[in-house]
């Protein structure tokens, strides 16, 4: 069977970020950007499924501007087939995100389609739901381990409290938590290899998509500072200050 | 102007974050009515009837609502959406399972983990793990959003006398099946909604020493446990005590960090905490720069003295 998988350039999840002085959003010029973390996790699921005989070919997405063709070829490294890169400068949003990705399923046929629980930058997520809504798909969001039995997939989900598990119809949309895997390292010669790999652009107009923004961003701001702290110097003065100072205990 | 939030319950009550998420609606203007659907929760939705400000609730009983299936529940909530502006879900794993799917099917944008109402079409939400504030606002037709339940006070969960009134939902789309599910038992306080959190890292070695020092402060404290990925990851806390971006997001009146460095990713589940304590060794741990109270000891001395001190 095809899987799908959808990745996002992000900004690196070390970077501490910084918000304008103006109010207009985050900085991002000369900021490192990877793959979102909960990305990697996807495409490591799908390459795992295709050694397991499960997954015949693995085909990379990402939405965004002309760089996110990096974030593709990291895909492509870690073991996708091909990739496809949805070009635009607009800003994308999830239901845009997921319109996209609903018309490249409806091309391309996947059985599994997987993409990270959430991206680490608008902190959303959504846009995996969105998608198994708009293609009428069933999914199995935060999933911790995935099987696949036949025509259904056995997701494993974290939710609160503990972990559930469902059993889905293919095709399905699966979200990726932490623990559903450890991604692997790409080798230089995985580098190499991914370069020659099939890398098609489309542009959402192509795909019959409006991607124009639903929610106006009227201002992003620094978060409240808290108040410098003290260190204590021992159990005795930590204890008297919660008690007597912060009134907590 | 009508809101409906979306209950949460275990068939006999109606779980915590709901209450925040009925303030969230409160805060928009409107009248607020509230979904309980489930399998026999005839229970919950009576619960739900007390909480006060609620003025409708709607019980949906079906076995298609049983285990919260997003395929479901989202039909369901779509066939009632015409009759509200504000459709709000607590932010938890099944709001979050939940919220975008009944948005897309509407096609309109999903706001999540809203911690303020600004107005009733614009909401602040926190975006690259709580280090900036986005004010956001959506010109769509029915606003379908999710509420961080750190943002906003519980309601009083009784002296309402809300009217409960029986609705039919779509069948099951026999797409999904629950299968089964392993809940952690805890008589601990619940970690979104305790007053006290204790939080254990790596430091503490293993699965055995992280029970034998920190359960004795839990304890102590009437507190609930939770963990840095670091802790859970290592395996020596399950996977539903992680505190962070990704794991739950926590504001006690106190968070005490024991042997957690604190990363972006950890600062962001409990940096809204009113006080922070941290215990570590390294006096360069980031945890520093927003801790409160700091105490540069080795936690395996320090936890149990704290413990006897109390």
């Amino acid at each position: 069977m095809k899987a799908l998988v959808a990745v996002k350039r992000v900004v690196d999840y070390n970077v501490k970020v910084r918000v304008k002085s103006d109010g207009t959003g985050v900085d991002t010029a000369n900021v490192k950007m990877s793959m979102n973390p909960f990305d990697e996790i996807a495409v490591e699921e799908a390459v795992r499924l295709k050694e397991k005989g499960v997954v015949t070919e693995i085909i990379a997405v990402s939405a965004g501007p002309a760089q996110a063709q990096e974030t593709l070829r990291t895909a492509m490294a870690i073991g996708a087939d091909r990739g496809i890169l949805i070009e635009t400068t607009e800003e994308l949003q999830p239901l845009a995100v997921a319109k996209l990705l609903k018309a490249l399923v409806d091309k391309e046929q996947p059985q599994i389609i997987i993409l990270g629980k959430q991206a680490i930058d608008d902190d959303a997520n959504q846009t995996g739901q969105m998608l198994a809504a708009l293609a009428d798909l069933p999914q199995a969001t935060f999933a911790n381990k995935v099987e696949i039995e036949g025509d259904k997939a056995k997701v494993t989900r974290e939710v609160d409290g503990g972990l559930e598990t469902l059993s889905v119809s293919l095709p399905a949309v699966i979200t990726t938590d932490l623990r559903l895997n450890e991604p692997r390292y790409v080798t230089l010669p995985n580098i190499m290899k991914a370069k020659k790999k099939q890398l098609d652009t489309v542009k959402p107009e192509d795909l019959g998509v409006d991607v124009k923004p639903r929610l106006k961003t009227l201002k992003v701001s620094e978060p409240p500072k808290r108040g410098a702290g003290i260190k204590v110097p021992d159990v005795a003065t930590l204890v008297d200050k919660l008690k007597n100072e912060a009134k907590v205990i | 102007m009508t809101a409906l939030v979306i209950a949460e319950h275990d068939n006999a009550s109606i779980k915590g974050a709901t209450l925040n998420a009925v303030t969230a609606a409160k805060a928009i203007g409107g009248d607020v009515h509230v979904l309980v659907a489930g399998h026999n929760a005839g229970a919950a939705a009576q619960a739900a009837a007390q909480i006060a400000g609620v003025s409708k609730v709607l019980h949906a009983d079906s076995d298609a609502y049983a285990h919260g299936l997003a395929e479901n529940v989202a039909a369901l909530v779509e066939s009632l959406a015409g009759n509200y502006s504000h459709i709000l879900f607590p932010a938890t794993a099944s709001g979050k399972n939940i919220a975008p799917r009944v948005a897309a099917k509407l096609d309109v944008a999903q706001i999540s983990d809203i911690t303020k109402v600004d107005s009733p079409d614009t909401f602040e939400r926190p975006i690259y793990a709580g280090n900036a504030i986005a004010t956001v606002q959506s010109s769509d037709g029915v606003k379908v959003i999710t509420v961080r339940t750190t943002g906003f006070d519980a309601a009083a969960a009784t002296g309402g006398s809300a009217a409960v009134e029986t609705v039919q939902g779509p069948a099951a789309s026999g797409k999904s099946t629950f299968v089964g599910a392993e809940i952690a038992k805890n008589d601990r306080p619940e970690l979104t909604a305790a007053k006290v959190v204790v939080s254990g890292g790596r430091a503490l070695g293993s699965a055995e020493k992280f029970q034998e020092v920190m359960t004795p402060l839990a304890d102590k404290l009437g507190a609930a446990i939770g963990a840095s990925r670091a802790a859970v990851d290592a395996g020596y806390a399950p996977n539903d005590l992680q505190v962070g971006q990704t794991g739950k997001i926590v504001a006690p009146q106190l968070y005490i960090a024991a042997g957690i460095s604190g990363a972006i990713q950890h600062l962001a589940g409990m940096k809204d905490s009113k006080v922070i304590v941290a215990i570590n060794k390294d006096p360069e741990a980031p945890i520093f720069s927003v801790a409160d109270y700091g105490l540069e000891a080795d936690l395996f001395t320090a936890v149990p003295e704290l413990v006897k001190a109390l």
